[in-house]
């Protein structure tokens, strides 16, 4: 097998006259974490069910597992697993009658899939709940539940939809390391995701996805280098302040209309501290005073000019 | 594994599903027979028919209780393809048809045990069909052919819809379908314009054929165009339902 787990070249997709990918190229190691990631409506999900079949494509190509997913897509399919957005699990079944019917599905002999079932269940903590109907779990259980069931057949590159949107922050937490454990056996994910952190925590590579076109791609650390870091946002009372403040503070961005000033620092107290002193000396006082680390609104307004709230309209 | 062992695989769930959820069958199974006894005893006497209203009403009322059993089925398809357990076996080395392939023969057996039920009470109301050993098979034929091709046509309207609640929904015209054929009062007895409808409908010639299988007295012609809507309504059924399944994710 190459390098590449998942290779796209060119994809085109348009519903009806709405454009939904746009030429988009992906190259995806194997056994790392891709991420893309992008607002409501940028493409995410179309992207992702083109990679596993489940679309057919306009235009472009693309390989996954070394094999065409246009010509080739029952090969696709054996070697893939794919977590959908919304936790794909059979509510009226418990959560053993789930993994059960994967194991069916997947033509494991029974001893082996009662074993399988049994290592699964305990690895995501759902031994207990295993015979109680998924209608009865909460939403952090169904999704580890959906991923369970992902499993079963054992895939080597796994397609994790939204994985953790509408998770509360501990599952969530549970989630990413869930995944991490997955790299670390060799599978490569591919995750797509509206949030910067999860992105920056996990994933090897990111390609940031906007109205069906990837804005920018590479190392989360790559990314960071292209938006505003870590700054501290002062909005005066009066034109005159504003200007004084900015003779100043050299190193700052001005913002006329808002009558405010952007300064760069790491928001700890220690340079907050310098900072104020240093507006006491000129008996300037601000308004208001924020911290602000950046989100995937600064990435995406950095790279788009466009906030994500106009983006997903 | 072959797409047969895939098939039996999706029938176990949906027999699990039935277990889990037997309101779903009471309905299917207990609203035909109330039907019947409503119409056998309330409005029985006040239709002549010219034969006893229950050897009259028995066909028509195995139809509806095909019909009952539907509105389940639409749902269910729906929600498999809106909660995306559809997309998840469709990424799965598993057979095109095999899920849905179960629904339709979960349906037909759910169909078949609310028919037995049917028949059951309709024999203790007195229910004396002439029909002999040939005449019966061909009944369960044409019962089992109807049930077939509207599971079909069910499955595609449960996959097309946009939520359950709509696939419900759609499922409705089928059930309502047969009070406007000869299942209930002949068509002559209907006004104009209704009765037309009722004449030229696909249920009444299925229902017709039903009735002359059933009185001993089967009708060559009407019977093959019953046949022929059961199966142009499977084909239909069965070819929208593999596009829907095929293009929608």
């Amino acid at each position: 097998m190459t390098s590449s787990a998942i290779a796209a070249s060119g994809l085109r997709k348009a519903y009806k006259d709405k454009v939904v990918l746009d030429g988009i190229d992906l190259d995806v190691r194997a056994g790392t974490i891709f991420s893309l990631l992008g607002p409501n409506g940028a493409g995410k999900t179309t992207t992702v069910n083109v990679l596993t079949t489940l679309v057919r494509a306009d235009g472009g190509s693309v390989r996954v597992a070394g094999h065409d997913v246009a010509t080739e897509a029952k090969a696709v399919r054996s070697a893939i697993g794919v977590t959908g957005q919304f936790a794909a699990v059979d509510e009226l079944l418990t959560g053993r009658e789930n993994l059960q019917l994967m194991v069916d599905l997947s033509g494991l002999r029974t001893k082996d899939g009662k074993q399988v079932i049994g290592q699964l269940l305990g690895r995501f903590e759902l031994t207990e709940s295993a015979d109680k109907p998924a209608s009865t779990y909460s939403g952090g259980m169904r999704r580890k539940l959906d991923l369970a069931m992902t499993l079963v057949g054992d895939p080597r590159i796994i397609f994790l939809d939204e994985p953790t949107t509408g998770l509360d922050p501990r599952s969530r937490r549970t989630m990413w390391s869930i995944i991490r454990d997955l790299v670390a056996d060799g599978v490569t994910i591919f995750l797509t995701t509206q949030y910067l952190e999860e992105a920056d925590q996990l994933a090897d590579r990111i390609a940031v996805l906007d109205q069906g076109r990837l804005v920018a791609q590479g190392t989360p650390d790559d990314l960071k280098r292209q938006i505003p870091g870590t700054h501290v946002r002062l909005r005066f009372a009066t034109v005159a302040e504003l200007d004084a403040a900015a003779r100043v503070l050299s190193d700052s961005t001005r913002d006329d209309e808002a009558l405010a000033l952007r300064v760069p620092g790491d928001g700890g107290t220690k340079s907050l501290r310098a900072l104020l002193d240093r507006l006491d000396e000129y008996a300037i006082s601000a308004e208001e005073l924020s911290v602000q680390t950046p989100d995937l609104d600064d990435v995406f307004l950095a790279l788009t000019g466009r906030t994500t709230e106009v983006a997903a309209q | 594994m072959s797409s047969k062992s895939h098939s039996i695989v999706m029938l176990r769930r949906n027999f699990l599903h039935i277990a889990r959820n037997p309101t779903s069958v009471f309905n299917a199974v207990l609203m035909p027979i109330v039907l019947m006894l409503m119409f056998v005893y309330m409005f029985g006497d006040a239709f002549s028919v010219g034969v006893d209203y229950i050897d009259y009403a028995t066909p028509g009322l195995m139809l509806l209780a095909v019909c009952y059993g539907l509105g389940t089925t639409a749902t269910a398809v729906n929600s498999d393809m809106t909660k995306g357990i559809i997309n998840r076996f469709k990424v799965m080395h598993v057979s095109r048809d095999a899920v849905l392939t179960g629904h339709v023969v979960a349906t037909v057996l759910t169909n078949m045990v609310a028919i037995a039920a049917l028949l059951g009470v309709a024999f203790l109301l007195g229910f004396n069909p002439s029909a002999g050993l040939l005449d019966w098979l061909g009944a369960i034929g044409v019962i089992l052919l109807l049930s077939f091709a509207a599971s079909w046509l069910t499955v595609a309207l449960g996959l097309s819809a946009k939520s359950p609640e709509t696939a419900g929904l759609a499922a409705v015209p089928l059930i309502m379908l047969p009070f406007f054929s000869s299942a209930i009062v002949p068509a002559e007895k209907m006004g104009v314009g209704l009765r037309q409808f009722a004449e030229y409908q696909p249920f009444t010639p299925i229902i017709e054929t039903l009735r002359g299988l059933l009185n001993g007295a089967p009708s060559t012609g009407t019977a093959i165009t019953a046949i022929a809507w059961c199966v142009g309504i499977a084909l239909v059924g069965y070819l929208w339902a593999r596009s829907t399944f095929t293009k929608r994710a």
